[in-house]
């Protein structure tokens, strides 16, 4: 019963992991940058929603609407101020200008809601975990919740993209920038778009997040943001579904690594396992494998 | 022959061999930065024009600069994306600190325990540059970047748990994820999330410079010497660098354990200088930060890392007076440099300006032109 216990609570936190991966892989795909503020834009979900709950007093679901307004605006505006006058100069610079705006971020939120941990109210406040098998197998209706939010997002996601124009031009951009323009794809519209995606899926991880674990500080985006990262080179960068599984896998690996091996060692594991990885498979578990021209 | 074959696939080794005042001007400029830096930061201490808050920065400049030095070695010069600097700079900070707590008590002349601590740190430091980059050097690009970041949070983790001490008796003692037993408060060397504790605090503002010196004369010497210029032909065409029989493997784990090695002795000098330090001081934050000075320098250009380590380290004491916003400003600095340098647009405007008022750079801007094409060559293939 321990087992299927962390089994479950490593698949909730695995689906968070998941979603804030897909909006890494995403990007990366479509602009082949590593975008580091990614992790502060699920900080800012959660503030905002934190504001909207406590303060507006407004209805979980509806301040939730809010948060993902607010970060796909600033997704788009960041995009649009700091990584579009970059585009095309190499990977480095870009990176280094989204870290800065990492520490934009982290201190915005700093300078506005202070150092103080607040305690985030759950989105299923007051719920009561399920209990099967006379009690001994508990489940919080936070880790159903994520677990069907990350369903849902994985079959809307694979449906947009393949099914819809927009999609297939995000596909198209992503697969040579240069022959999409050509072909009359507004290049800087979908990659706005895809920040647009990835930075309100990052709203939504943010508060289901901190529904699960009801900590929000300035700096509460920025861990699960490097192992979101890690999730989606596991899985493999670019890779929707990639982005997903390494999601799920690695958020399993450190349930049972925290509660089976040593709570301290548990981030060495998972990034010892990233490495083991990316070692017999150099571009992730479903990274396409890119072959070299002389 | 062969070097003469590295020097024309490699554009800068190209340069280097077309105009030999190259490496004679860069290591003018860099040598003369660092004396006249510490000259200058010597004598404004001695009179007092120096602050306190200032002069306790003196020694963390010399070793980020150091470290920005040693970075550009695998960053610039070996063209590979690192993110976990910051790790080896653990790894020398606390052998370093356990080195120089062991030796106190049979040797008094504090330099020479200094000494052999950023030695013994130095090889420890290699090693597990070694023990890293063996494995890893194959990947490319990014996939390398976020194993270097992962490397670097393992090695913090790893220092996390890790527990050394001294018994009454004078032995080194340690344990695993524990707290030793049967020791006593000052005894301790090593406490887990804790960190280093006790450190006798030996550095000083000159041997932190002499240390720069010295990582800025491994740096430049490898630059040009046959194995720097092998590194640079890999880095500028890997396929051209394999096809003369170049093992890009060995040349670029040389690289990396070179840089991992000065790292972890910077990060020896850096342990001396605080009584205590926890291993969370090496987190990601610090391996962006040197990656900041090497990428605002310039990629590859040694003096101009120096400078951009020493400036970033003095901007947020000078930006104190803003007391809560200095790190918004210096994100917002951070944000507008790196597109100031970087956007092709305002780079040619400058550029453009630039040759107006200066016309002997014309012949700079004409190097620069193929260096940008060979990039984008590579960048298609």
């Amino acid at each position: 019963m321990n087992l299927l216990n962390s089994l479950i609570s490593g698949l909730s936190l695995g689906s968070v992991y998941a979603i804030i991966a897909l909006g890494y892989t995403m990007v990366y795909g479509i602009s082949k940058m590593l975008n580091f503020a990614h992790g502060d834009v699920i900080m800012v979900g959660g503030y905002m929603s934190f504001i909207m709950t406590m303060y507006v007093g407004m209805n979980g679901w509806l301040a939730l609407l809010i948060a993902m307004a607010v970060c796909t605006l600033l997704g788009i505006t960041i995009e649009r101020l700091a990584y579009r006058p970059l585009r095309g100069t190499g990977s480095l610079a870009v990176l280094i200008t989204a870290i800065g705006v990492s520490y934009f971020l982290q201190n915005t939120a700093l300078l506005i809601w202070g150092a103080n941990p607040r305690v985030f109210p759950s989105l299923l406040k007051g719920s009561e975990p399920i209990r099967l098998a006379g009690g001994k197998l508990i489940i919080s209706q936070e880790s159903i919740l994520t677990i069907v939010a990350i369903v849902v997002i994985m079959v809307a996601l694979t449906l947009f993209v393949n099914k819809t124009k927009a999609g297939k031009a995000m596909r198209a951009v992503s697969e040579d920038n240069g022959a999409a323009q050509l072909m009359g794809i507004n290049v800087n519209q979908s990659i706005s778009l895809t920040f647009a995606i990835g930075s309100g899926l990052a709203a939504v991880a943010g508060v289901l997040m901190c529904s699960a674990y009801p900590v929000l500080m300035p700096t509460t985006g920025a861990m699960p943001g490097i192992k979101a990262f890690t999730a989606a080179v596991f899985g493999g960068i670019g890779s929707i579904p990639g982005a997903m599984i390494g999601g799920l896998i690695l958020g399993i690996i450190e349930i049972f690594a925290k509660s089976y091996i040593s709570t301290e060692l548990s981030d060495a594991i998972v990034f010892a396992c990233l490495i083991l990885v990316l070692l017999v498979r150099p571009t992730g578990l479903l990274g396409k494998k890119v072959s070299e021209k002389v | 022959m062969a070097d003469r074959i590295l020097k024309s696939i490699s554009t800068r080794g190209l340069k280097n061999a077309v105009r030999g005042s190259e490496y004679k001007k860069e290591a003018l400029i860099s040598y003369g930065i660092l004396i006249a830096g510490y000259l200058v930061l010597q004598m404004g201490a001695m009179m007092g024009l120096i602050g306190r808050n200032l002069q306790g920065q003196f020694i963390p400049i010399c070793v980020y600069i150091s470290l920005a030095i040693s970075l550009n070695l695998v960053v610039g010069i070996s063209g590979e994306l690192s993110l976990g600097h910051a790790g080896f700079m653990a790894v020398g900070a606390f052998t370093g600190a356990i080195v120089t707590r062991v030796l106190e008590n049979g040797m008094t002349f504090a330099p020479a325990r200094l000494l052999i601590a950023l030695i013994i740190s130095g090889a420890m430091a290699a090693l597990a540059g070694f023990i890293i980059g063996l494995p890893i050097l194959g990947l490319r690009g990014d996939y390398l970047a976020i194993v270097t970041l992962a490397f670097g949070e393992i090695i913090r983790n790893i220092m996390n748990v890790l527990y050394f001490g001294l018994d009454e008796n004078g032995h080194l003692k340690f344990a695993f994820n524990h707290e030793i037993e049967g020791i006593e408060n000052s005894g301790r060397i090593l406490t887990g999330p804790i960190g280093a504790t006790g450190v006798s605090k030996i550095a000083t503002f000159t041997y932190a410079a002499l240390l720069t010196a010295f990582t800025l004369f491994v740096v430049l010497n490898i630059k040009n010497s046959k194995q720097g210029r092998a590194i640079m032909a890999i880095r500028d065409n890997r396929i051209a660098g394999e096809s003369i029989g170049l093992n890009v493997k060995k040349y670029k784990l040389m690289a990396f354990v070179v840089s991992a090695s000065l790292a972890g002795m910077a990060g020896c000098m850096f342990g001396q200088n605080f009584s205590t330090l926890a291993p969370v001081k090496f987190n990601f934050n610090t391996s962006v930060l040197i990656l900041v000075f090497v990428v605002l320098g310039g990629i590859g250009n040694i003096w101009g890392g120096m400078i951009a380590a020493a400036l970033l380290t003095i901007l947020p004491e000078a930006l104190r007076q803003f007391s809560d916003y200095r790190m918004l400003a210096y994100s917002i600095v951070l944000i507008v440099v790196m597109i100031a340098t970087y956007n092709p647009t305002i780079k040619s405007r400058v550029n453009a300006l630039w040759t107006k008022v200066n016309p002997f750079k014309a012949k700079d801007k004409e190097g620069d032109k193929d260096r940008k094409r060979k990039k984008s060559g590579k960048e298609a293939a």
